[in-house]
């Protein structure tokens, strides 16, 4: 016979076993929970946006939707190149621009910057995108536009204006409302994602590899180019990605600067419009089944050229990875 | 101990908030009339307790909103037509009155200089009169000079109740307009450049020279923007001022048993502004309960609420009309 207190602990034990596991059913349930609200919400908004669209994908179609630039409201004829025209010229001349920039400012403060201002420059970089993009808008329309338009858009004229070819890219009369205007606001709200992941990449190089190519007699730039920038490739990459996703999606910052005009623009002093800016201008005051529809279609082909922009980038950086 | 506490206080809330709502009265639409609404929303509540919540999330939402009711009245820059009243079920009134003004930055020119006919309006937004020293505009500005130069439309990028006023107008005296654009609240501009909400117009017009563009009545006078004089159905040039707006109101034949469906503009009357809108209310018909508490709101604001209208300019609506829209209430049995 066993001592009476040994089934009587047994029996305890038991118990918190059960409690044990009981709580960790409700932990799963509820992380499992967790996790399958973002599928929801993520189907949700497809299944919904694609039911408002109906009408405007079954009147227009898709290839006449997106190769038809006229958007007249007045006559219901819709059609969204112009603002995807205006997506696409607005982020890659963003990321032309934010890019180098970025790059050179993670550069300069992982290898070249003086310890005491590394934190400091670091934490302005982040603050810089902590700023709300509704304040880069005002600071765009007030600040930036006119400087743009008084001073550097004149300037641009009279030298790659004057170029044959590339000249035609700044004609127009300089307002300050314009691409050109839009894109650097867009570049400079990117910039802080791309310095911050470069940076954070470049200080993973082990500090052995540095210092080896530097024994071997690499100058800086030697070792920059051929030792840290191969180490940070997809650290980049990702970074790219992620100010790219934000670039496309960008709304507030862009709708004060860049004149929501319809039109597919020469030149880069023009007004234009992207997908974003055309939704927060026009759907408060959207009146007519037909307008409210193509609105939806406009929201569905951003949501489908976001997702695919991800997915394309994980789909390189998990080959990436393999090899 | 804690969380009692903030078990208790939820529920005052929820209490509170219950006993607040039975003397709420929900409205939402137009974002152009949200400032005189509130502020006489504001009195209102001090003299009666009776509360009004007004959302401004702009017409087309306002009409969609009472067409659901989900709200008390909605409210619109633009009347609802009376065969959509009638498929709906809904009553319509107008409540306040609003102008559009047309706004220029020329060299040397202030305020009330530079006249213009509807047909050179309707021109220079079509992109047709492209400067200011076109012999057309010198015509009829005898004596005035004006410089060379390409002239710059601003418009409005964002979908507005201005610009469905604004483009009606233009519609109305230009046959070319109508055919070429047509009215609405937003439309496919042959010309110029888009400012974001009267502000950015206004910000635009001011920046660049030779620019013009238009804007409430209530932005151009508080911000001393330089208004053009526009010749009116009777071939008067006019000044926008409250008498002028008040004049086309009070000359307009508003008709009740269509739900006071009316374009305030090209209106007759020697001294009346030719651009100018009402602010409408829309109501269920089925609801007379809460229609009755709407009716009393704007009842009281006809009656206490010119003064604060005007101080923010606004136009407050000719005796005449009020009469006529009170009648038009006690028919419908909720006054």
């Amino acid at each position: 016979m066993p001592p009476p207190g040994f089934s009587m602990f047994r029996g305890i034990n038991m118990a918190n076993q059960k409690v044990k596991d009981y709580k960790d059913k409700i932990f799963r349930a509820t992380t499992f929970f967790a996790a399958m609200m973002v599928l929801a919400v993520i189907v949700g908004i497809f299944l919904s946006l694609a039911h408002q669209s109906l009408p405007a994908i079954q009147k227009f179609g898709f290839f006449r939707f997106i190769s038809t630039p006229t958007w007249d409201p007045v006559h219901e004829v819709f059609g969204a190149a112009s603002s995807l025209y205006g997506t696409i010229v607005t982020t890659v001349l963003a990321m032309a621009i934010a890019i180098p920039v970025s790059i050179g400012i993670a550069i300069f403060i992982t290898e070249m910057c003086p310890g005491f201002l590394k934190g400091a420059m670091g934490t302005a970089i982040e603050l810089l995108a902590a700023i709300p993009s509704i304040i880069y808008g005002m600071w765009g329309l007030f600040t930036l536009a006119p400087i743009m338009g008084d001073t550097v858009e004149p300037f641009l004229q009279h030298t790659i204006g004057k170029v044959p070819y590339l000249g035609s890219l700044f004609s127009g009369t300089p307002l300050g409302i314009d691409i050109l205007t839009a894109s650097t606001i867009l570049s400079i709200m990117i910039i802080p994602f791309i310095a911050s992941i470069a940076r954070d990449t470049f200080n993973l190089t082990p500090q052995v590899l540095r210092e080896s190519a530097y024994a071997i007699g690499a100058t800086r730039w030697e070792v920059i180019r051929n030792v840290v920038m191969p180490y940070s490739k997809s650290g980049i990459f990702g970074g790219i990605v992620i100010a790219m996703g934000r670039a496309l999606g960008e709304t507030m910052a862009v709708a004060f600067v860049l004149g929501n005009k319809h039109q597919i623009a020469r030149s880069l002093l023009d007004a234009s419009s992207t997908i974003t800016v055309t939704l927060a201008n026009e759907f408060t005051e959207a009146d007519s089944d037909m307008y409210m529809a193509s609105l939806f279609y406009l929201a569905l082909i951003l949501f489908a050229m976001s997702f695919l922009t991800l997915a394309a980038a994980k789909f390189i950086l998990k080959e990436r990875a393999k090899s | 101990m804690k969380l009692k506490n903030i078990f208790l206080s939820l529920l005052f809330i929820a209490i509170s908030l219950t006993l607040v709502a039975g003397d709420t009265i929900n409205g939402a639409g137009a974002t152009f009339p949200y400032p005189v609404y509130s502020a006489w929303a504001f009195n209102y509540h001090g003299e009666t307790g009776v509360k009004l919540n007004y959302q401004s999330i702009g017409s087309g939402g306002g009409v969609r909103q009472i067409k659901n009711r989900t709200v008390d009245f909605g409210a619109s820059d633009a009347p609802v037509k009376p065969a959509d009243l009638k498929a709906a079920n809904l009553l319509q009134f107008p409540a306040i009155i609003g102008g559009v003004v047309p706004v220029v930055n020329v060299e040397g020119l202030t305020g009330g200089q530079l006249k213009l006919t509807p047909d050179a309006l309707a021109k220079i937004f079509l992109g047709e009169i492209s400067t200011w020293n076109d012999p057309r505009l010198l015509a009829i500005n005898k004596g005035l000079h004006l410089p060379e130069g390409n002239i710059t439309v601003v418009h409005r990028s964002d979908g507005s109740g201005t610009t469905a006023i604004y483009t009606t107008y233009l519609s109305t005296v230009s046959r070319d307009w109508e055919k070429k654009v047509g009215k609405g609240k937003s439309v496919n501009w042959p010309a110029g450049i888009g400012g974001k909400g009267n502000e950015g117009v206004a910000n635009y017009v001011k920046r660049v020279k030779n620019a013009i563009g238009y804007v409430e009545f209530a932005y151009a006078k508080q911000n001393n923007l330089t208004y053009v004089k526009l010749q009116n159905k009777n071939g008067q040039f006019v000044d926008p001022s409250f008498e002028a707006f008040k004049d086309a109101a009070a000359g307009a034949k508003w008709n009740p048993d269509e739900g006071y469906y009316l374009w305030l503009v090209d209106a007759p009357g020697d001294g009346s502004w030719p651009i100018a809108g009402a602010s409408f209310i829309l109501l269920g018909i089925e609801k007379p309960a809460a229609n009755k508490k709407v009716v009393k709101f704007y009842d009281w604001a006809f009656n206490n609420g010119d003064a604060t209208a005007e101080k923010l300019i606004y136009v407050p609506l000719p005796k005449s009309l009020k009469d006529s829209i009170r009648s038009y209430w006690k028919r419908n049995g909720i006054y």
